[in-house]
């Protein structure tokens, strides 16, 4: 079985090998012979998705047979591990998780690949692209980090087991999610490459990518913020976000892919921006691989990092070579890159996009420089330090906040130039709702100015409001053009107005979700703990809660022994809930692991952790933590994906355009209908 | 001793703690507050010391007693992390301290958003006086026309 692996991995790497030499050499040469060759050149790329799924198969297959004489699965595995965590070993370590990367590369370029009648010619460009990031993943998976390799010596009877951590249900979506993002970026990088190596014509390209570069940051978005609640859920800190070097690596990329987003609509609508696009969505694609480089190669600590090993070198070569490449073909077409038109003013929706981009790129920098002072401190210095939450939070909550400011005001421009006049009649009811909202939050004993925590927390709100305010405002003033027009209702205007621009409304729907997120970060201020050992019928309070041990217990299981608490919750003396902390011991890899009990509401949540056991008096300690608004963090994210899903669907009067034109006649329909360009 | 003995025990140190200087208790409680997330935990969870929750932790509970210890002691704040830094060494502290060369971790992010604002700023500017090949006034008909779209394409988002 692993033979049949090894030998998929092989042919995998043959093929994409041939995908990009032959798509490569048949875009130099013309004639109906390169055609036949970039044909299958295409067939190729196709191929390789076809011997990379056997071999995840083969893997997934043999993990589940519990065949333990491959050393991955010796490493990630055991037999009592239950099913769902056994599919999700393929990947929890350094060359499961490569493979699986290889397998959603080969994915997108099927996909790319099918579609290729979109435009031949820069498909085939990007297709070529996309060949030789697959070789690079492949040459990894098939040399130094080969998930098929046996064991040495005697046939072990049981395997180490998959981490403790891991073996949670949003660990079997959270790594697919992340790598889904990561991998995704590739495609709007090949196509970058591929219009900018052909001199592509028009922005095109960009409209082709949009919805990949879309989907991929959703990806990403949900990759991210459920490794966020994981870490809030299992490792029992009582935080969601550490700043810890592999959460900022998917950081990175989230910023620059975000910045991309919004800068693209300069070059959609202005012919602007067009440098700074190309290098953005290079950017992205290298910081995903950077931050690659980061989990993988021990440069940096991480408690979420893979095992040490020399596939540092391997990334390191990856990204000089793709970055000459980028340089190269940047330098030798840059005419072409020019710019069409001029900013008009500072006060624009142009040069609102500017600052945005411009704070995003500060965030994602500051990002990178806190991730690589210690290794720089060490270089310079010779001594390492550390650069932990205190630095990233100090850091990046001004920008946060300037980025907050950017986003309420933001909207409310015109492209081109907008009259002072006019922003301060949009903006005057909104900043006011946000002044009142200050003076109602200290009037009901908000302390901003103990400290800067809590001075933030409150200008974070505020702020929040503020976007808020802008968001609904111009969901009204559009709503009520339409009900004017149309006779419906406000609500059924502003659904219909959501409808025919999708885009822009489901773009101010992620921004609701963005400030709602920002809302649940603004409470973690006023976090507060306790640790208490707890007999039967002992007590604690924290905030307006109280906790009672009714009980504790131990159970057992072929994966692991565990003790657990029952806990009552009283709040303001009514019984509320009933809470159960539990402690794990797993088995085979000799670990522990805790299980968070945790009450989530609108205002706080209760979370409680079970620390230990007193081996003397044999009572359970418990940790409690009253953590304010995170929920609104969950609630953020889901709008946030709604808002995206949003502006992935064509507005309606883009359908109507491509249902009833036919295709002589799409440009002068274009032009009746403008929404249909770029919706 | 078994680390849960030892948290408890130190449970019990924090609340008799607690208890001792509550008249002056909210300004210890919030300083060891304060200084514990100044803190790292050294077991090599790379977590901060108040948060560092690490399952058979050897160091968490035995740094938060000394931490509290010097708050006992009367020991100003920078007393008790210069403590930290000579017991533990450099990394003890979560963020880089602000002297010789580690101040370049701090000014730098906010070096960046100045020179970001001037650059952005300059280059409005020099956008604003731009030369476009764009004459309207020997224009025919058509491009006119791709004018007109172009137009209604710009102000529509």
């Amino acid at each position: 079985m692993a033979e049949l692996g090894s030998y998929s991995l092989l042919l995998a790497l043959g093929l994409s090998a041939y995908s990009f030499v032959a798509g490569a050499w048949a875009l130099l040469r013309k004639g109906e012979a390169s055609d036949r060759l970039a044909e299958s050149a295409r067939r190729a790329g196709i191929a390789v998705f076809v011997a990379v799924l056997v071999a995840a198969a083969v893997l997934v297959i043999s993990t589940f047979q519990n065949n333990f004489s491959i050393a991955y699965i010796f490493h990630h595995s055991n037999r009592d591990l239950p099913a769902a965590y056994k599919f999700a070993a393929l990947w929890s370590g350094q060359e499961g998780s490569l493979l699986f990367w290889s397998l959603l590369l080969a994915s997108y370029g099927l996909v790319l690949r099918l579609r290729y009648r979109v435009d031949p010619r820069l498909v085939a460009h990007a297709s070529a692209v996309i060949a030789a990031v697959q070789v690079f993943f492949l040459l990894l998976v098939n040399f130094p980090a080969n998930p098929f390799a046996m064991m040495q010596g005697s046939l072990p009877p049981d395997g180490n087991g998959l981490n403790p951590l891991l073996q949670y249900p949003e660990m079997v979506i959270h790594p697919p999610m992340l790598y889904l993002g990561y991998v995704g970026f590739t495609v709007p990088f090949a196509f970058a490459l591929a219009a900018l190596m052909m001199k592509y014509p028009g922005e095109k390209w960009i409209h082709i990518t949009r919805r990949w570069t879309m989907v991929t940051w959703l990806f990403l978005t949900c990759g991210i913020f459920l490794g966020a609640h994981w870490a809030y859920s299992v490792l029992g800190w009582g935080g969601y976000w550490g700043w810890d070097p592999v959460e900022n690596a998917s950081l990175q990329p989230w910023l620059t892919g975000t910045a991309f987003l919004h800068s693209v609509m300069m070059q959609e609508k202005r012919g602007m921006l067009k440098v700074w696009n190309v290098w953005l969505i290079f950017c992205t694609f290298l910081l995903s691989i950077f931050g690659t480089f980061l989990t993988r190669s021990g440069v940096v600590s991480s408690v979420h990092a893979f095992a040490q090993s020399s596939i540092g070198t391997w990334f390191v070569s990856f990204l000089a070579l793709t970055f000459a490449v980028c340089v190269y073909w940047f330098v030798r077409n840059r005419d072409h890159l020019r710019s069409e038109n001029r900013l008009e003013s500072l006060v624009s929706r142009e040069s609102s996009f500017l600052f945005n981009n411009l704070l995003l790129l500060v965030a994602c920098f500051t990002v990178l420089w806190g991730t690589l002072f210690p290794v720089l401190s060490e270089c310079v210095q010779g001594t390492k330090v550390t650069v932990g939450p205190p630095f990233f939070n100090r850091v990046n909550i001004p920008v946060a906040v300037l980025l907050l400011i950017l986003t309420a005001v933001g909207p409310l421009l015109a492209w081109r130039k907008t009259s002072v006049e006019s922003l301060k009649r949009n903006f005057l009811m909104p900043a006011c709702l946000s002044v009142a909202t200050a003076v109602i939050l200290i009037a009901f004993g908000f302390r901003p100015f103990t400290d800067t925590a809590a001075f933030y927390s409150l200008i974070t709100i505020c702020l929040s409001v503020l976007v808020a305010a802008t968001v609904v405002s111009e969901f009204v003033r559009g709503g009520r053009v339409i009900a004017g027009h149309t006779g419906q209702n406000l609500l059924a205007s502003m659904v219909q107005l959501t409808r025919r621009n999708t885009r822009r409304y489901g773009g101010y729907i992620v921004h609701f979700g963005v400030i709602v997120i920002m809302i649940g970060f603004a409470g973690a201020a006023f976090n507060r703990d306790i640790e208490r050992e707890l007999g039967n019928g002992d007590s604690m309070s924290i905030g307006p809660y109280t906790l009672t041990c009714k009980s504790y217990t131990q159970d057992d299981n072929p994966n692991y022994s565990s003790e657990w608490a029952i806990i009552d919750v009283t709040k303001n003396g009514r019984h509320v809930d009933t809470l159960y902390p539990e402690r794990r011991f797993y088995k085979a890899s000799q670990q522990a692991a805790t299980m968070v009990a945790n009450r989530s509401t609108l205002p706080e949540d209760l979370y409680l952790v079970y620390s230990g056991l007193n081996q003397d008096s044999g009572r359970p300690i418990i940790r409690a933590h009253l953590n304010p608004l995170v929920l609104w963090i969950w609630i953020g994210v889901h709008i946030v994906i709604i808002g995206t899903l949003i502006a992935l669907v064509p507005s309606i009067s883009a359908v109507r355009v491509a249902m009833r034109v036919p295709a002589r006649a799409a440009v002068e329909e274009e032009a009746r209908h403008p929404a249909a360009v770029g919706d | 001793m078994h680390f849960a003995t030892k948290k408890s025990v130190h449970a019990a140190l924090l609340a008799i703690a607690s208890f001792v200087f509550m008249g002056a208790g909210d300004g210890l409680e919030q300083r060891f507050q304060d200084l514990g997330h100044k803190l790292m935990c050294k077991c090599g969870c790379n977590q901060i010391l108040l948060e560092c929750n690490h399952v058979g932790c050897s160091y968490s509970e035995r740094m938060r007693a000394e931490l509290m210890g010097g708050l006992q002691r009367g020991d100003s704040d920078s007393l008790v992390l210069q403590a930290f830094v000579q017991k533990y060494g450099a990394t003890v502290l979560a963020a880089p301290p602000t002297t010789g060369f580690n101040q370049v971790a701090w000014i730098t992010p906010y070096l960046a958003l100045l020179t970001g604002i001037v650059l952005v700023v300059v280059l409005v500017r020099k956008w604003k006086y731009r030369v476009v090949p764009a004459g309207a006034s020997d224009l025919n008909a058509a491009e006119l026309d791709a004018l007109r779209q172009r137009a209604r394409q710009e102000t529509q988002l």
